[in-house]
């Protein structure tokens, strides 16, 4: 009797081993191109399957907001996920690894930057493809890209650095008003600043520089933590950055210029798509070669050793404080593009619900990986979509999730993994024919 | 002129006289050791010579350079080298970062470099990484550069501290306790490295020891320490006669 369990068990291990060695050998650009075709086949014979199999229109995402809306719906949902997206990825996945590692292989011959940007250039096709069908994807990228933003940002200094910052919602409000003040008073005829300084059509080509201050803006506001709290270590920067957030958010509502608690609106739309995207995947270029440098890695010695660092010559209180301000800016042009995003901001929303939401998605994530920055905020900001209909019962389910993670994961699902794009892109191994 | 030269140090923890009237002068390529029963003082004058307290009273001078007031960084890259006496490594960083790191004020690439990478920077990472590499195969380590510190037995992450405090390229070596808690075949073979760096490198060695062995054998010079004052100072066959240390070690004899 038990022999035969083992017997079982050890047969079902087989098997999983074989699914997982078979997909080892599908290159990332498989992956891609799978995906590639998922949301192609979607785009032209998404409404059709979908009115076949007795859904109303094309699931927004993936079909969970379905399942749980109305139950008696699933299998037609699982169905049009498993024909629209499980199919065409796993058709190339099985059939097509020989020719797409030699395409692997085809695309690294080239020189680096032009992989690169082939790649992304992919990349952001599914993504515009996926989002294509409906406004309500577009919106749910894009918030989600600001989250990757601002969870890398954060993990600098929570996970990098190991100090406990709370202040990245104040940041982001401060980047928020800032370029959305710039633009507002510049590009867009408004009852709280009155008519356009600029003429409208540069808008679009100074926006970056908009960011660019909002960011700037952030890291002045850093500066006002840095000084005061870096002098001690441990406690004191949460519970003055926290008080900082808040200081933040109750100046913006007693600010009558900026709207004060009933916000500004009005923003001109010029966070599109690819705007966010080119946005996010510089962010996560920048801090990732921050984070991979040796003067990036002395935030690492601070972190496990202070003392040690200081005794091989890291110059620590610099260090620290040029990581601060690095990271507000980056959660200051996360708040400008999440500004305009919206086209509306409020003091209320850089409070400690966003807070916590941030500092769930790092901790989720991972602590010093940017892999786990990008998962973390990604599958948060996912799941917090997913679980919508769910209403109340959505912040039982995740922070439920959240203690499980740090129960069996303290330091989050991928943490310390450095990310290497050159090494993602190689192609793999080609199957052995025995196997 | 001697490469360190310190002059009437005394330093006080608040009420407490932690150190008093302390002299010492380093001569370039030499081995010390500075002695003393538990408690004496020995890593509070380390850490006052490397920055990490300012003496109350007195000077430090680094090659005719007043350095007592400077950060402890500002020392360290001016070219004393120190480990520490119960291990200060970083648990989650590899052997070989370990090394780099301590190239940290020699990086010229700046932030333009940390951010936007560039060829600068690729050539001086690759640069800092072969002598990294060269001087783990020096301390007969280099098979284990990518593991994190925090797996490697007792022994290695010893020489990863020896490893990391030569890569700032040291004028002196400060070595805090280099031998505590080995037992007699991993002492022999830290005594062998000692030596080996000492002769291809060439720097002064500084070290706080309490195994007479280790001192006696290596060591031109010795400076014992009791209650924060020198009170010997001397070869090792000087130190070994002298009446005062014998009985701060073991004791006054009582005749009866």
């Amino acid at each position: 009797m038990e022999k035969e369990k083992d017997r079982e068990i050890s047969k079902r291990k087989k098997v999983t081993d074989k699914i997982r060695l078979w997909f080892s050998h599908v290159p990332f650009i498989g992956w891609l191109l799978g995906c590639l075709l998922a949301v192609v086949v979607e785009q032209i014979f998404g409404s059709m399957v979908a009115s076949m199999i007795g859904l109303p229109k094309i699931p927004a995402l993936f079909g969970f907001v379905i399942i749980l809306k109305e139950p008696f719906l699933t299998p037609s949902a699982i169905i049009y996920v498993l024909i629209i997206y499980l199919l065409p990825v796993f058709l190339i996945a099985r059939f097509g690894s020989a020719w797409l590692n030699a395409l692997a292989r085809k695309l690294l011959s080239l020189p680096g930057w032009m992989t690169t940007l082939l790649y992304l250039l992919l990349m952001y096709g599914i993504l515009h493809i996926w989002s294509d069908i409906s406004a309500y994807r577009v919106l749910t990228m894009k918030l989600m890209m600001i989250a990757v933003i601002l969870t890398l940002s954060l993990n600098v200094i929570n996970g990098y650095m190991g100090e406990f910052s709370c202040s990245h919602p104040g940041f982001m409000a401060i980047g928020a008003y800032v370029s959305s003040a710039l633009t507002v008073m510049l590009f867009a005829d408004d009852k709280l600043f009155g008519p356009a300084l600029l003429p409208p059509a540069l808008g679009p080509y100074l926006f970056p520089l908009a960011l660019i201050a909002g960011g700037a803006a952030a890291s002045i506001g850093a500066l006002v933590i840095a000084i005061p709290s870096f002098r001690t270590r441990g406690d004191y920067l949460a519970i003055i950055s926290l008080a900082f957030m808040f200081i933040v958010k109750s100046i913006i509502e007693n600010l009558e210029v900026v709207g004060g608690p009933r916000g500004m609106g009005s923003q001109p739309d010029y966070a599109n798509l690819p705007t966010v995207f080119i946005w996010t995947v510089a962010c996560i270029w920048i801090i990732n070669n921050f984070v991979t440098s040796t003067r990036g890695k002395a935030l690492n010695a601070i972190r496990d050793d202070e003392l040690a660092a200081e005794a091989m010559t890291v110059n620590t209180r610099q260090t620290k404080m040029t990581a601060f301000l690095f990271s507000a800016f980056w959660a200051g042009v996360a708040g400008g593009l999440f500004a305009h995003v919206l086209r509306y901001v409020n003091p209320g929303t850089f409070g400690i619900q966003k807070l916590a939401e941030v500092l769930a998605m790092v901790y989720f994530g991972g602590l010093n990986s940017v892999y786990g920055s990008i998962f973390g905020a990604v599958s948060l900001s996912l799941l917090e979509e997913f679980l919508r209909p769910l209403e109340l019962f959505k912040w039982i389910i995740i922070p439920l999730l959240l203690i499980f993670v740090m129960i069996y994961r303290p330091t989050g699902l991928i943490a310390f993994r450095e990310f290497n794009f050159q090494k993602m892109i190689q192609p793999r191994k080609t199957p052995d024919k025995e196997v | 002129m001697p490469l360190l030269e310190v002059k009437n140090m005394t330093h006080y923890f608040g009420g407490l006289r932690a150190v008093h009237n302390y002299n010492l002068a380093i001569e370039p390529g030499q081995i010390r050791a500075l002695i003393g029963p538990n408690g004496a003082g020995k890593t509070t004058v380390f850490n006052l010579l490397t920055g990490i307290y300012t003496p109350t009273q007195g000077s430090i001078r680094l090659l005719d350079e007043e350095i007592s007031g400077l950060m402890p960084h500002q020392i360290a890259a001016r070219g004393l080298g120190r480990t520490f006496q119960n291990l200060c490594l970083w648990r989650h960083m590899t052997v070989l970062e370990h090394v780099k790191m301590a190239r940290y004020s020699r990086i010229s690439y700046g932030l333009t470099g940390a951010f936007f990478g560039g060829a600068k920077r690729r050539g001086q990472e690759a640069e800092i990484e072969e002598r990294a590499y060269s001087l783990l195969e020096l301390l007969g380590i280099r098979h284990l550069a990518d593991q994190v510190v925090v797996n490697l037995p007792y022994g290695a992450q010893r020489r990863v501290e020896i490893a990391r405090a030569i890569s700032l390229e040291p004028k002196i070596l400060f070595l805090d306790e280099p031998t505590a808690g080995m037992n007699p075949e991993e002492l022999s073979k830290t005594m062998d490295i000692i030596r080996k760096i000492h002769g291809e490198l060439g720097f002064a060695i500084y070290l706080i020891e309490h195994r007479l062995k280790v001192v006696m054998e290596l060591c031109e010079k010795i400076q014992t320490l009791v209650f924060g004052e020198v009170i010997a100072e001397g070869t090792p066959e000087e130190i070994r006669e002298n009446p005062k240390v014998i009985e701060a070690y073991l004791g006054k004899e009582v005749i009866h």
